[in-house]
């Protein structure tokens, strides 16, 4: 196992070596497990087969998510740059890109030559969405690296899931408002996921377009022009979809269409759980306070981790967001989930259930000591959560986390 | 008027998070921003071009040319 050093004056020799260099291998072939349906299927001739991976998703990462519990893991800042220069990490996710592209060809051709019944094809539909809406975790590791050639990568991934926009809106808009009431992609406190994707996926899209709207008017171009990043991304997945269509005729239009929705759905479920009620105070100058680990809501367990590109360490990567997965650290004393992303998912789903688990962890949060002052309220829900959770008597000032006091 | 236009000396402005540089000399063209534009001249709400998560207040002078 390569041993990264530093010599420190003030600590002597520092070492390291990364336990989940090897695992992280899982997180590139985890789009494959999409098509362990289709296998079973072939071995078995049982429609069921198809239900597989979703099991798998929902079922088995959430259960081997409590089996095998937290990482307490966390780089040494002194091998830090050592790490983030290192290459075997980003030719993983180079890797992973292709195997999405296999992933949706592979279910399209077996849904557009195989004789199976029609809840199949939604079942493959749905699953080929939430396989392919990993290829926005893809993106997002790749489109946050400031290279050409990563943000490249991350265009024609993110053409996988039809969400061409995504980089430019999740980079630029949504890191920017990120915990603020502004923010289409942070849910408040008392806002169901059924409404908050009403707000999000328009107000995603609303948003990336005027930030390239106006990156292309300082340019003096014209945003309907093929220098807009966001058409770049969707002219890839116009190829790629209506060349399926184009072979295998109507059954296309409706696995596309279930797959693509499916995609974007997995993207909102996961903003959903990140920032849930979480808020940034508004400072004397006008501006947000810097955002903070915080911010956000963690997840520090091993497996879903190792599947997902450290997505779930979500705390230091919004206090950092150009840092590379594998140095993303836990902290103690962050907001945490529960469980996994697709555990809280789930959650999620089920809004008297998801309430029950994360209203009382978000106003237990110390930042946030109890009073709504210090929560992102859905507007309409402030008088009915008032009722359950009144103002603390004495107006409670919420500790001053000094900036970067965990995040340093 | 903001100061920077009748100056014409030129700075470097350091983002203290990811270490994005606008170097007023070269601006940034894909920001649309050509070479010779001031840091100061900038609009207000601009924000880092790579993170995003440091306003234009945060920024670092690294060279007073």
């Amino acid at each position: 196992m390569k041993v990264y050093t530093f010599e420190s004056p003030e600590k002597g020799q520092i070492t390291y070596s990364d336990g989940k260099r090897r695992l992280w291998l899982a997180s590139m072939v985890y789009p494959l497990v999409a098509l362990s349906g289709i296998g079973l299927y072939m071995a078995t001739g049982s429609e069921w087969s198809f239900l597989a991976p979703l099991v798998f998703i929902y079922g088995v990462s959430t259960l081997f998510d409590a089996l095998f519990g937290l990482d307490t893991s966390n780089p040494p800042e002194e091998v830090v740059p050592q790490l983030e220069e290192e290459r075997y990490y980003r030719w993983l996710t180079y890797l992973t890109i292709p195997i999405h592209y296999v992933v949706l060809f592979t279910l399209a051709i077996f849904v557009g030559t195989q004789s199976v019944s029609l809840l199949s094809v939604l079942a493959l539909a749905i699953t080929g969405g939430i396989y392919s809406g990993l290829g926005l975790v893809t993106a997002h590791e790749l489109g946050h690296k400031k290279s050409r050639l990563e943000r490249n990568l991350a265009k024609i991934v993110q053409a996988v899931p039809a969400y061409g926009h995504f980089c430019l809106e999740h980079n630029r808009g949504h890191h920017r408002d990120v915990a603020t009431p502004e923010d289409p992609a942070t849910s408040r406190m008392g806002e169901s996921i059924y409404q908050f994707v009403r707000r999000e996926i328009p107000g995603a899209f609303k948003r990336a377009w005027k930030i390239e709207q106006d990156r292309l008017e300082r340019n003096g171009k014209n945003v309907w022009s093929m220098e807009n990043e966001i058409l770049q991304s969707y002219a890839i997945t116009a190829v790629v979809q209506l060349a399926l269509i184009a072979s295998f005729g109507w059954v296309m239009v409706l696995f596309l269409a279930v797959h693509n929705f499916w995609a974007w759905w997995q993207l909102t479920s996961a903003n959903y759980i990140e920032h849930y009620g979480l808020l940034r105070k508004k400072e004397a100058s006008g501006r947000y306070e810097r955002c903070q680990p915080y911010h956000s809501w963690n997840a520090n367990h091993v497996f879903s981790n190792i599947l997902l590109f450290h997505l779930e360490r979500h705390s230091d990567h919004h206090a950092h967001p150009v840092r590379r997965y594998q140095c993303l650290r836990d902290f103690p004393d962050l907001p945490s989930l529960p469980t996994g992303y697709f555990g809280m998912f789930v959650a999620a789903y089920i809004p008297p259930l998801w309430y029950r688990i994360m209203d009382k962890r978000l106003m237990a949060l110390p930042h946030v000591a109890g009073d709504l002052d210090n929560v992102n309220v859905q507007p309409g829900q402030l008088d009915k959560l008032l009722a359950r959770y009144p103002r603390p008597a004495q107006p409670v000032e919420a500790p001053v986390q000094p900036p970067e006091a965990v995040a340093a | 008027m903001s100061e920077g236009m009748g100056s014409t000396k030129m700075s470097c402005y350091q983002c203290p998070d990811c270490g994005y540089t606008y170097d007023e000399a070269k601006g940034d063209a894909h920001e649309g921003y050509p070479p010779g534009i001031k840091f100061v001249d900038l609009p207000d709400d601009f924000v880092c071009p790579d993170c995003a998560v440091r306003y234009k207040e945060d920024f670092v002078n690294l060279v007073g040319a």
